[in-house]
């Protein structure tokens, strides 16, 4: 094939480039040697710039070439060959990720700029810029990655800097316990994705999705698992697109992300990272095949999640929240689009929901300008009508149902009492006895950090 | 003889820092006894590397010092280096070194130099002491320095006497009982019962864990890190019970291992102060390395050799960087926010970097020796093997919840710059190339691991019959046909159906 080295050069173009972006930023940050904020942005821009063109230019290549799919094998990065033990590298273009791809760089580029001048001299700038290097490397290893370890790298990246971003304002209380409480969901996903990865890998003999979904192009694949394997990978997946995605019951987490800066709140939560586990459900879709049961189970998380986000995002008191709802609703319907086999469907769907939400989220700190532009164009007030179920639902209903859509939907109080508050009670309780047992055999207190002052404050 | 190295590392190693005890020992003023520490740290390191690397273009399991003066006297195991010790012995010298270049003049006043150089010689002479009763007298003299530390800060020292005494009775009383009885005879099985129990008590297995946070209680910080990061416990496994104990011992230890990082995963996160937090993460992590060591499976003990080298470094670095806090703040309080990220940005970041390289965040030292222990433990014990995946999950979210509470959540007002100084950066970033560069590149450390742990596997007369790994495709088998194993009963006790055809490629 003529154009091979090209396309393996573009290939590791489009992956160098947010891991240049990372290493430049992570690096100097971490030497304490910061670059300034001009330079940061170019670095940004270049970054992101480069590996769009490059993905274009894929694209462009595979069309006029005709090929639907494109491996490109970096290599094993850790291979102890007697044993059979190959982590390897692999991305792969077909047409499940280079749109992602695409959308990916479109939308952090936008993003980029956008915040070169949102966050202007903010103290974070620098802070928030090599945050989102490791997301954008994240997001684009996680949609080329070809093997499920390779997935589960760029997944733990964009967890990992999702959590501090929402937590970017970081001398304020709230938006640390949210970034505490996401990424407290993140791992629980994490470990799902792992339990998942590890399973595949003893079942299949390898981590690569060629070896489970088949040699087709996306989505013709087809699995080569049995039905009962494709349940239970297929359920454990779906857990973990759960957390990353917000589906019920991990909704909790979303209205709590939209503490960090807005640019963030619309590339991450609005745009990419909420679709990140829908991306999942997708790759692994052909599995859903096999299994009536999980494909069910697919549907009826969407459904529900789609139902559930309908209605909180109609009660919301601020922009962000109702927005983030907003897109919940269509993540819910895009996941349901999955489940039932429409592949082509729920990847348009997908794209252009991002699309709308980065824009609107974009927006939304002008949001009452915006509403005083309309007034002013219309000359009074804003129309209000009532809408069908305000007409024809009794109002003990409604009112119940907007208690439950106002408290969303218990969520996030079931989980504290029926998961955190729990394991915090054993495990307090066995500290106590601990503290009982270490005292019996120092017959006398044991603990000396009982006894310090917990107001500490720094010793000038 | 092409197991000679060109020096005598090993001795040089060892007599320094004991050499060193001596010329400290008497000094009184802190700064010169500081200075003579660093010099002395300095030079253990060297040979330790020198050894290391020496070692390496031997290229055989073993080696003995060039002038070897003490096998001739104490016998050819007494003072030998080998696959296992190889890295181990500079990366203890060089947690004693950064320990030393990272005390403040602040903390000297209170600083242990005589014990801590004393305490470093012990530790080489033990990694690089095969001889099973030499080890078991080296860990004996191990718990010497933190116990005369512990009297003279006035703490009780009963929690550590108790259990360390019992560590020890058991040790050597196992160790005693074993050489005088039979292979498979009921004495023999209550020897390695012993032993089993020993080693338990001395890597914090619970319920026999409670004098490891006593320890980081009672004791100054760099001494309670210094004895436990080395992971001794792990390494007496290795030495005494690997080559002797029969499956179910290992088995045992391996599970109550499991069974202890999930509880000190969850203990730690319900800790209120930064101390007795570190003592759980590491505890927990330390249980995951024997997990990995006593699976005995190669993936699974080269999981666990590579944890033990990850955990090692990246903990080390987690606690100095806590120890630099403390130096500032004294003993730290996880029940308010300290909002410290904006004064202290670089100790923020290499709090956060080795706290997730301890968990096996990608991009760490700790990913793929993670990846290998949840293979090699699943392998083994299907279901509770997940364990390992609760453990590092729980694990994370306690490191995340500790820099919140350290670094943000509130605005701190300061009157001095609380910066770290230019001996805690050159630990800090010396640490970090580490971790970052064993995690960017990981196939040496891990062909080296995995090499430690096929001999150290084949030199185990008790070790289960080589297992190949679930649908891992034997080397001549067709291609397609996937090898049914003990592996695979994960899958089999998941699902119903037999293993289906998948691809022959690797992982």
């Amino acid at each position: 094939m003529p154009y091979e080295p090209v396309m393996r050069a573009l290939g590791i173009c489009v992956v160098v480039s947010p891991a240049v972006l990372l290493a430049v930023l992570g690096l100097t940050a971490l030497l304490g040697r910061p670059l300034r904020e001009r330079a940061i942005t170019r670095w940004t821009h270049a970054a992101g710039v480069t590996g769009l063109v490059a993905a274009i230019a894929m694209l462009a290549l595979m069309l006029a070439t005709d090929q639907r799919i494109v491996q490109i094998q970096i290599g094993d990065w850790v291979n102890i060959e007697a044993e059979h033990f190959h982590f390897h590298v692999k991305f792969i273009f077909d047409r499940l990720s280079v749109p992602f791809v695409i959308l990916t760089f479109l939308l952090c580029g936008t993003i980029g700029k956008f915040t070169s001048r949102y966050l202007h001299r903010d103290p974070g700038f620098s802070r928030f810029c090599v945050l989102f290097a490791f997301f954008m490397l994240g997001m684009i290893v996680s949609s080329l990655a070809g093997t499920i370890e390779v997935l589960f790298l760029g997944w733990e990246l964009v967890g990992l800097s999702s959590a501090l971003l929402v937590a970017f304002f970081q001398q304020r209380l709230n938006p640390v316990r949210n970034g505490l409480r996401v990424w407290s969901v993140y791992r629980i996903a994490d470990a799902a994705f792992l339990i998942a990865a590890v399973t595949l890998h003893h079942m299949t003999g390898a981590g690569d999705f060629t070896g489970l979904m088949g040699t087709e192009a996306w989505p013709e694949g087809h699995a080569t698992v049995t039905a009962n394997q494709a349940l239970f990978v297929g359920l454990l997946l779906l857990l973990a697109a759960a957390g990353k995605s917000a589906l019920v019951p991990f909704s909790g987490w979303l209205p709590r992300a939209m503490e960090g800066p807005t640019p963030s709140s619309a590339v991450f939560y609005g745009a990419l990272s909420v679709h990140l586990g829908v991306f999942l459900l997708m790759r692994v879709s052909p599995l859903f095949e096999l299994s009536p049961l999980l494909r069910s189970a697919v549907i009826g998380l969407g459904l529900v999640t789609a139902v559930y986000a309908a209605l909180t995002a109609r009660v919301q008191t601020d922009v962000k929240s109702a927005l983030a709802f907003a897109s919940l609703t269509q993540v819910g319907i895009i996941v349901v689009e999955v489940g039932a086999g429409l592949n082509y469907v729920a990847l348009i769907h997908m794209v252009g929901h991002a699309c709308l939400r980065t824009l609107q989220l974009l927006r939304a700190p002008t949001l009452l300008q915006d509403y005083d532009l309309l007034k002013n164009a219309i000359g009074t007030h804003l129309p209000q009508q009532q809408t069908f179920w305000e007409r024809t639902l009794p109002p003990e209903v409604r009112n119940w149902v907007y208690r439950l859509a106002s408290e969303r939907g218990y969520l996030d109080g079931l989980l504290n009492e029926l998961v955190i508050h729990p394991f915090q009670a054993v495990f307090r309780w066995c500290d106590r006895m601990e503290r009982r047992w270490t005292d019996l055999l120092s017959a006398s207190r044991s603990r000396v950090s009982d006894q310090l002052d917990r107001n500490t404050e720094i010793i000038d | 003889m092409n197991n000679i190295l060109q020096l005598p590392w090993l001795e040089l190693a060892i007599l320094i820092p004991l050499a060193g005890t001596l010329t400290v020992m008497f000094v009184r003023d802190p700064e010169t006894a500081r200075r003579r520490v660093l010099i002395v740290c300095g030079l253990m390191f060297a040979c330790a590397v020198g050894a290391w690397l020496d070692f390496g273009q031997l290229h055989t399991f073993e080696a003995h010092d060039h002038w070897d003066l003490v096998t001739p006297w104490l016998g050819e195991d007494a003072v030998v280096i080998d696959e296992l010790s190889a890295p181990l012995m500079p990366l203890a010298a060089l947690l004693y070194l950064l320990t030393a270049v990272a005390t403040l003049r602040t903390k000297m006043g209170r600083f242990p130099f005589t014990w801590t150089l004393f305490s470093a010689a012990i530790l080489m002479a033990t990694l690089s002491c095969r001889a099973p009763w030499g080890v078991i007298g080296l860990l004996a003299l191990q718990t010497v320095p933190p116990y005369f530390e512990l009297r003279e800060r006035g703490r009780s020292t009963r929690v550590f006497v108790l259990h360390m005494g019992l560590f020890l009775a058991l040790l050597a009383g196992g160790w005693a009982l074993l050489q005088s009885s039979e292979p498979g005879s009921p004495r023999s099985i209550w020897a390695i019962g012993m032993l089993t129990a020993a080693i338990l008590i001395r890597s914090g297995s619970v319920p026999l864990h409670c004098w490891m946070t006593d320890l980081f209680e009672n004791a100054s910080f760099a001494t309670a890190l210094l004895y436990v990061t080395p992971m001794a416990g792990a390494y007496a496994a290795v030495r005494l019970l690997l080559p002797v104990s029969p499956e179910w011992a290992m088995r045992s230890i391996a599970i109550i291992s499991l069974v202890t990082a999930v509880y000190a995963a969850g203990m730690a996160l319900v800790q209120r102060e930064a101390r007795r937090f570190f003592a759980y993460l590491f505890l927990s992590n330390s249980s995951l390395v024997l997990v990995g060591l006593e699976v005995a499976t190669p993936i699974g003990l080269t999981g666990g050799l590579c944890v033990w080298l990850s955990v090692g470094m990246s903990l080390a670095g987690f606690g100095l960087t806590l120890r630099s806090l403390e130096s500032r703040t004294g003993r730290i309080s996880l029940d308010t926010y300290h909002g410290l990220a904006s004064h202290m940005p670089s100790l923020a970041a290499f709090f956060l970097l080795t706290g997730l390289a301890s968990v096996g965040f990608p991009g760490t030292v700790g990913f793929v020796g993670v990846e290998l222990l949840v293979e090699g433990a699943v392998g083994v014990y299907p279901l509770v093997g997940m364990l390992v995946v609760v453990a590092a999950a729980l694990n994370g979210i306690a490191v995340l919840h500790a820099y919140f509470r350290l670094f943000t959540g509130a605005e701190h007002r300061a009157s001095i710059t609380l910066q770290a100084r230019w001996p805690e950066r050159v630990a800090v970033l010396t640490l970090s190339a580490l971790i970052l560069g064993g995690g960017l590149f990981p196939q040496p450390g891990v062909h080296s691991r995995y090499h430690a742990a096929t001999e150290l596997i084949a030199r185990n007369p008790h070790a289960p019959a080589p297992r190949v790994h679930a649908g891992y495709r034997e080397p001549d088998a067709p291609v397609g046909q996937m090898v049914p194993s003990s592996a695979s009963r994960l899958a089999e006790r998941v699902v119903t159906a037999p293993p289906a055809p998948g691809s022959p490629s690797g992982r």
